[in-house]
């Protein structure tokens, strides 16, 4: 028992010793500085520049942000604060199935529906021409993954909040929107904060559905009606081609390792914040 | 005092416009996929394996790939199990008086639930090239493990954590060994471990990343660990991207069934949380 | 009572879920004097608070029917905006509960939702109030640090001063010093002795020394009817009702 725990828990160190290991005849070639910044990727003459996929996957992942966290915050808010509990019942467990939809379904919806819709709806107010295979997708099908993961930390945290709180508010004459503006949101920040960090770190490595509707154009984009290029999706289109072009491996693994380490962060954050508040809680 | 009743008022109105566009987007998604795939399902789709020319028109169906995904996904989730639970009873049950080892130890799973399947992916096949496994049914397997351990952990750990101490610490007293005291908490927590295994298969019937290198793909059932094995998500994809239109209609049909299939589980591990919560109190 | 009540409750019942909480409650709370709700734990002291400045209105499954008086005005007549009436009571829970901003933010919080915007009169209101608690002394010189550092005595006494601030005519405590050591309980005492001079106050309590000792007016609630009302000394040496000599009986010996 205790043999598998230590195995288990090591599988983070593991993953990421593996990765590096792999990573390191790339980076014996080439500068970690040129690796990220340079933005010339053509792996047949051994140029590997890996800014367009880290812009890919910023731009990308910001969309979603940008479009998620309003809309979920206020999701969060009607659902624990204003709605009606019969209300209350039927809407939660809509947002729990969402998150059980497996990614590539998001990407099959991505295709039929988003990429249609900015084709011929929504990027002829703004560009000349776009085949609707854009960052703008990718962000838009993403923020819909992670509805779920933001509405529901979100969700767990207000709850947290006393009503006595809110009633202290609300008896010095305060309307019920301003309670929540100033006092609720206020006290929730610190768990919100660690919602949206822990939302960017999926969005970060989600692969499949963003692969599916972002063009995978390997150039930086200069607008969200570009098409992007996320490092998982570099992974993903690629790794057919790995073997036989020498070096190509060790760029794609250490992608990965990019990934590993980033996310890794993220998610650490996210939780020591979260496990400060449940201990302020206990206390 | 207008202004702020015309606040509260405008600030409801758009709560309630937000809350219905991220419910909708459920109905949303999968209506659409309803839609178009509806159409081109037939019984052949699940009860055949793709014929020769399948994937430009001709006949047969994803069996391959429904049965690749459930030979993986199931065996990911039994080898998972076989890892998780001694992992779960270990962190609760024999490791009193090291809290702070404890926690660390569930914010490392914590973290490794967060990392994204195709890191998963990736270091499933560094595993394989070092082995010299290909890709096959058995890299899948491997791969998709690493990636449900966490997620059975955690639910495990969960439901392990909602037996009251004084359960588990009774029986000490009465002389019983910490390992037939496990065997009784694992029974008290059966329907939790239902669902664990519900949830890891859900996750692991469905993803693409970590299987994409791993278990390679095939148009027939594999029948040995060392055969490459077809997955559902990965039969889509590939259906998706041929020019001919039944292909991609077929491709649909194809994402209806792994919705429905998914979403089925979903529900159902809905329905045991429900169920063990109500015992609980 | 000369002067005609404060607030005046008319046939007020109030059922939460399936409990009838309140039942056919007919009362007046006299002007500028203490009054106070004693009572067994779950009789309905509380609820029976909260109805007053409509804070039940949220609360899951509430039914109220009944009217309830301030000023003349029924403020559970649908037309009536729920913020103004609210403005006229300040509230004290049994927890003080400081909000999370610092400790002029607090008191300023009030004024500041209601208009008040400029800084030197917020800057007057603020030190008006925290004096008018014995706060001005003890804070004056960290008014901006975060309102959670003080101790319990003096968050309570803050939270009464924030209520102060937004002008309301009628103080409702719900059990406010049933957390604080017996300093702080005896100085909060002694402020609601001095503030029924301008302001009419309502406690809820379940320690009859203290109902003996601040209020003028006490009224006897069990299992949520009023079962007797009337001056402090009458109730508490010479209760009229069998239920009331029970419950006191264990001040008067």
């Amino acid at each position: 028992m205790l043999v598998f725990t230590l195995a288990s828990v090591s599988l983070l160190l593991f993953i990421g010793i593996g990765l590096y290991l792999h990573s390191v005849p790339i980076l014996h070639k080439l500068s970690l500085g040129s690796l990220l910044t340079s933005t010339v990727w053509k792996p047949l003459k051994g140029l590997f520049g890996f800014a367009p996929f880290i812009m890919g996957t910023l731009w990308v992942t910001c969309i979603s942000i940008i479009i998620a966290l309003p809309l979920c915050l206020l999701t969060a808010v009607y659902i624990t604060e204003y709605a009606p509990t019969r209300i209350k019942r039927v809407l939660s467990p809509f947002v729990n199935l969402l998150s059980g939809i497996p990614p590539v379904i998001f990407g099959v919806w991505g295709v039929l529906f988003i990429i249609p819709l900015i084709q011929n709806h929504i990027a002829p107010h703004f560009v000349d021409f776009s085949t609707g295979y854009s960052v703008l997708a990718g962000g838009i099908v993403l923020a819909i993954m992670i509805f779920p993961l933001i509405v529901s930390i979100t969700s767990e945290v207000l709850k947290t909040i006393p009503q006595d709180l809110r009633d202290a508010s609300l008896s010095l004459g305060a309307t019920k929107w301003e309670t929540t503006r100033k006092i609720v949101l206020r006290k929730a920040l610190p768990g919100i904060i660690a919602a949206i960090v822990l939302a960017i770190s999926r969005a970060f490595g989600e692969t499949i559905a963003v692969l599916m509707v972002c063009g995978n154009n390997a150039a930086v984009p200069h607008s969200v009606f570009d098409p992007g290029y996320p490092l998982p999706a570099l992974i993903a289109n690629n790794y057919g081609e790995m073997m036989s072009i020498p070096m190509y491996d060790s760029a794609l693994m250490f992608a990965a390792l990019l990934l590993f380490l980033i996310i890794l962060l993220f998610n650490l954050v996210s939780r020591i914040i979260l496990a400060r508040l449940e201990r302020k809680l206990a206390a | 005092m207008k202004r702020r009743i015309f606040e509260e008022l405008f600030f409801r109105g758009l709560m309630i416009l937000a809350t219905i566009v991220v419910v909708g987007s459920f109905f949303l998604i999968v209506g659409t996929i309803l839609d178009k795939g509806l159409p081109y399902m037939s019984l052949d789709m699940i009860t055949k394996t793709p014929g020769g020319g399948f994937y430009i028109g001709k006949s047969g169906g994803v069996l391959n790939a429904i049965i690749g995904s459930i030979y993986i996904a199931g065996g990911a989730t039994v080898l998972g199990l076989i890892i998780s639970i001694p992992v779960a009873i270990y962190i609760n049950m024999y490791m009193d008086g090291k809290r702070f080892l404890s926690n660390v130890i569930r914010m490392v799973f914590d973290v490794l639930f967060g990392i994204p399947s195709i890191v998963y992916g990736a270091f499933g096949f560094l595993i394989m090239v070092y082995f010299g496994i290909r890709a096959s049914l058995l890299g899948g397997i491997i791969a998709v493990t690493l990636l449900v351990i966490p997620i059975l952990v955690r639910t495990l750990d969960e439901m392990i954590r909602t037996v009251p101490f004084e359960l588990r610490d009774a029986a000490l007293s009465l002389g019983t060994t910490r390992w037939e005291m496990a065997k009784v908490v694992l029974r008290q927590i059966k329907p939790g471990i239902f669902t664990a295994i519900l949830l890891s298969f859900g996750r692991a019937v469905g993803d693409v990343a970590s299987v994409l290198f791993t278990a390679g793909f095939s148009d027939n059932i594999p029948t040995s660990l060392h055969q490459p094995a077809a997955t559902l998500p990965l039969a889509i994809f590939f259906q998706l991207g041929s020019p001919v239109e039944e292909v991609q209609g077929r491709g649909y049909a194809s994402a209806l069934i792994l919705t429905m299939v998914v979403l089925i589980i979903t529900v159902l591990s809905e329905i045991f949380i429900k169920k063990f919560n109500k015992h609980k109190l | 009572m000369t002067k005609t009540p404060h607030i005046i409750v008319q046939d007020l019942n109030v059922q939460i879920g399936n409990q009838h909480i309140l039942k056919d409650i007919n009362i007046g709370i006299p002007n500028k004097k203490v009054t106070s709700i004693i009572g067994p734990s779950g009789c309905g002291k509380t609820t029976l608070l909260k109805t007053f400045n409509r804070l039940l209105d949220d609360a899951a499954d509430v039914k109220i029917t009944g009217k309830v008086l301030v000023d003349g005005e029924n403020i559970y007549d649908p037309n009536t905006e729920v913020t103004h009436i609210r403005k006229k009571m300040g509230l004290l829970s049994q927890r003080p509960y400081p909000l999370p901003m610092s400790i002029y933010d607090n008191v300023a919080y009030g004024p500041r939702i209601h208009g008040t915007r400029k800084k030197q009169e917020l800057d007057a209101l603020v030190e008006k109030q925290l004096r008018s608690t014995g706060l001005w002394d003890e804070v004056k010189d960290r008014l901006t640090a975060s309102a959670t550092r003080l101790s319990i005595g003096q968050q309570q006494r803050l939270c009464l001063a924030r209520g102060l601030a937004v002008g309301p005519e009628i103080i409702l405590g719900d059990e406010s010093t049933s957390a604080l050591d017996p300093a702080s309980t005896h100085i909060i005492e002694d402020l609601f002795m001095q503030l029924k001079e301008k302001y009419s106050i309502v406690l809820v309590t379940h320690i009859l020394r203290q109902a003996a000792r601040i209020s003028d007016y006490i009224i006897f609630v069990y299992m949520g009817k009023i079962i007797e009302y009337g001056p402090t000394d009458e109730v508490l040496q010479n209760p009229q009702e069998e239920l009331t000599k029970q419950y006191v009986k264990g001040y008067i010996t």
